[in-house]
């Protein structure tokens, strides 16, 4: 792939910086609460959009909704939230997944 | 309580997470090869950015042939909660030396500041037992997550088609996300950018799913916001 070690350094310095921030500042500044807030949602509001497509129109069946990774996505969801368990829920969808390629 | 028990007590409380790491290591490197990238660039994602779920999104990304600004961006945006975490943890480790606070940002990932602000609550300790602490639960997690990025990276290329892997990488984001839906704002947020990201796929270059990612965090902060002040 076209430039990926660009992307792989700029990305390295880049979360580095993200960790170092506050840490760099030892403990001197604080964030404000709105801030904190807003952050607090980042992964749950940056993950979902991104997996959504890829459930709903997979690359790999040419964008048709396919119902094994349909059911697959929501076993994972449904068992990771019981369980709160990433594994768990790793372990469910992928069962899922192939049982009903197996079937279908 | 010597330094040293306090590396053990570290290391004993992130041992739970190596059934974790071990398959997403894997995953990463087999998914990583089969993208195409070369053994040093996996390494490369794994060794500099030491991030799960933000390598997977721009290895994504690139693999879509996205604009570099957009996988950049995109990829620190999963990024941000680490300044949330660095933030949380200043005040605890802020007074260390400039090389362990070099050291704890390069290695802090969601496991260690989850488990060493516990620790510190349950049991305040001096600066250099916590951050004894923190380098027993940093030192297994990023280890771990070179080797086994490594042994992904070499293995993968073996496995054959029929194993759905295009599959992994959601069915991954979606097991870290489940248990992280932990009330109603969260839950508000998810759904949020799932049905925003749907509703904005007609933009170009992955825009979309950053304007429905930001609304969602607003959503999110907002139905905190509602939530606390019924509550009070």
């Amino acid at each position: 792939m076209d430039g990926i070690w660009a992307i792989i350094l700029i990305l390295g310095a880049g979360t580095f910086l993200l960790r170092f921030s506050f840490l760099g500042f030892g403990g001197a500044r604080q964030f404000p609460d709105w801030a904190l807030r807003l952050l607090r949602y980042t992964p749950v509001a940056v993950l979902p959009g991104l997996v959504a497509p890829m459930v709903i129109w997979p690359a790999a069946t040419g964008g048709e909704t396919d119902p094994a990774r349909l059911a697959a996505a929501l076993v994972t969801v449904a068992v990771g939230f019981w369980t709160r368990n990433v594994l768990w829920g790793i372990l469910g969808g992928a069962g899922v997944l192939y049982t009903l390629l197996w079937l279908l | 309580m010597t330094i040293q028990s306090q590396f053990l007590l570290g290391l004993k409380a992130a041992a739970p997470f190596i059934l974790v790491l071990t398959p997403f290591g894997l995953l990463f490197g087999v998914v990583a090869t089969e993208a195409g990238l070369t053994l040093a660039q996996t390494m490369g994602f794994s060794i500099l950015m030491v991030a799960g779920a933000a390598q997977f999104v721009a290895l994504q990304l690139s693999a879509e042939n996205a604009p570099t600004l957009i996988v950049l961006a995109t990829a620190l945006a999963v990024n941000l909660r680490l300044v949330m975490y660095s933030a949380a943890l200043a005040p605890l480790v802020g007074k260390a030396s400039l090389w362990q606070r070099l050291l704890i940002a390069y290695s802090l990932t969601d496991q260690s500041f989850a488990l060493t602000v516990d620790a510190a609550e349950r049991q305040p300790r001096p600066l250099p037992h916590l951050v004894a602490f923190y380098a027993g639960t940093s030192v297994p997690t990023v280890g771990l997550w070179y080797v086994f990025t490594l042994v992904g990276a070499v293995a993968g290329s073996s496995i054959p088609p029929a194993f759905a892997l295009d599959f992994a990488l959601p069915i991954t984001f979606l097991a870290m996300l489940a248990p992280m839906l932990r009330t109603m704002a969260h839950v508000a947020a998810c759904l949020t950018s799932v049905v925003g990201a749907l509703a904005l796929a007609f933009m170009p270059y992955g825009t979309g799913l950053l304007v429905a990612a930001l609304l969602a965090m607003i959503v999110g902060a907002r139905v905190e916001m509602w939530q606390a002040g019924r509550a009070a």
